[in-house]
């Protein structure tokens, strides 16, 4: 058992049994192998469930507005960016919150070890190894091979805000060209990005598990689910899932904190994310903004200067 | 009845040629007073405009756009103060913001960049708005009809 699992729970044990707070929110081991669930802990008795490993993929800041009462999280460095964005627009009370900070190495994405070895039955994590016994067949593969895409450009592994730091921190490697994956997106022609988002688009079935899980997806009600005026249908086609996933984008423009919750908890693995940095790497491009790095930047969207670029209005 | 050459009558239904339907929202203090000055001055422009008022630039909800192209708008036309001049100081410096970005996103998507258009027009401006409209007309009258990525085809459940 690694040092930091033990400080995580020795700390949550001391929080709940000081009366410090009233639940903490953590991992705990999930009962499909290579995922790990969302827990709350409530007692002191119960603070050995929690985990802290590769497995640990949701943005646990999603739960942090929806539980009442004071709170302690897990957080990670796209935890801790959510919730800096979440202070911002009033979602959280700093007072109630209390921020156990880790740094992270990136998360698993199964689906990598899914396309090779189909459905996982078993699997351990060993020293960076993860071996796994899959549906058709077994297979070790190194950390680095089925490190979430999100995770190999993460640029704050470790939390920008926290009450206590628990284990080591992550070097945050220098990276030659931000959004390479965005550039090489725009480099292609308008008819290759068309016919990839809607090949995208058509494997979208709606089931809105990307908004769900986004911990700034917070609307009491969600666009989709609105009736006057009703935006969308139930109907499940390429227009209209375009629709759904351009209107969350726009919503998220300038606060999305690309932690690839929305991405991993897709069912039919649709590229999500390359819309949300696509508008991220716009926001940083023409506003010099990154969201959630400090409480004290204003979001990009909320405030404006004379000089913003204004090269798309009409030549009349 | 006196008549330009470039004048549209808009009750000629023998005028089989291609006309878009261009959904403009306009904002009440500048483009939509200058859409008025436009008519009362006898400016002339294409009837491709189905005119909505809105407030404020800054009222526009990317879902507004969305919509219209789903519902199956040629083109959509957003106008509003001049920057400086909102009629609620910042209203269209917080609205340039997310229209830039709204623009980008739509052409990376693969929507027809000449679908959606902005501009700012001032009440003073009614030959101005004429020739917007008309620009606004002739680009997306070369796109054709909305094929777009957004529009819902076979009215995909919706009310119409």
């Amino acid at each position: 058992m690694s040092s930091v699992v033990e400080e995580i729970r020795e700390t949550a044990r001391q929080l709940l049994a000081d009366g410090k707070v009233d639940v903490v929110i953590g991992y705990e081991k999930g009962t499909l192998p290579l995922k790990a669930t969302p827990c709350f802990v409530r007692t002191a008795q119960n603070v050995d469930k929690l985990i802290w490993d590769e497995t640990c993929e949701n943005n646990l800041a999603a739960f942090s507005y929806k539980i009442p009462g004071k709170k302690a999280i897990i957080t990670k460095g796209c935890d801790s960016r959510a919730l800096v964005v979440l202070l911002q627009e009033n979602q959280l009370v700093k007072d109630d919150l209390y921020i156990i900070g880790v740094s992270c190495q990136g998360v698993v994405d199964k689906r990598k070890i899914e396309n090779e070895l189909g459905e996982i039955i078993e699997a351990t994590i060993t020293d960076g190894k993860i071996s796994v016994k899959g549906m058709s067949g077994s297979g070790e593969f190194t950390f680095a091979e089925v490190k979430d895409a999100t995770c190999q450009t993460c640029r704050y592994p470790n939390p920008v805000i926290e009450d206590i730091h628990l284990g080591g921190t992550v070097e945050v490697p220098e990276e030659a060209v931000l959004f390479a994956d965005v550039l090489e997106m725009e480099a292609k022609s308008d008819s290759e990005r068309e016919a990839y988002f809607g090949e995208q688009m058509d494997k979208c079935i709606r089931c809105y598990s990307c908004r769900n899980a986004c911990p700034l997806c917070y609307c009491q009600e969600c666009f989709v689910d609105c009736n006057t005026p009703r935006w969308l249908t139930g109907g499940v086609n390429r227009a209209e899932n375009l629709f759904f996933q351009a209107g969350r984008v726009l919503h998220l423009a300038g606060r999305c904190v690309d932690c690839g919750t929305c991405s991993r908890a897709c069912p039919q693995g649709v590229d999500i994310r390359a819309l949300n940095r696509k508008m991220s790497r716009d926001v940083l491009e023409m506003y010099q903004h990154e969201s959630g790095i400090s409480e004290d930047v204003k979001p990009a969207l909320n405030v404006y200067s004379g000089d913003d670029p204004e090269a798309f209005l009409v030549k009349e | 009845m006196f008549m330009e050459d470039r004048q549209v009558n808009v009750s000629d239904t023998d005028n089989k040629a291609y006309q878009p339907k261009i959904a403009a929202f306009l904002c009440n203090w500048c483009s939509y007073a200058g859409a008025d000055l436009a008519g009362v001055s006898r400016f002339q422009y294409p009837a491709t405009i189905r005119t909505i008022r809105v407030p404020c630039s800054g009222r526009i909800n990317p879902l507004y756009l969305l919509k219209a192209m789903a519902n199956g708008a040629d083109g959509v036309l957003v106008s509003g103060c001049h920057p400086g001049d909102c009629h609620y100081i910042s209203g269209n410096y917080v609205a340039r913001r997310k229209f830039a970005l709204i623009k980008s996103l739509l052409k990376h998507v693969g929507l027809e960049e000449d679908r959606v258009s902005f501009s700012w027009v001032s009440a003073a401006e009614g030959v101005r708005f004429s020739e917007v409209v008309k620009g606004v007309t002739e680009r997306v009258a070369a796109l054709g009809p909305n094929n777009s990525v957004f529009k819902v085809k076979d009215g995909g459940g919706t009310d119409e």
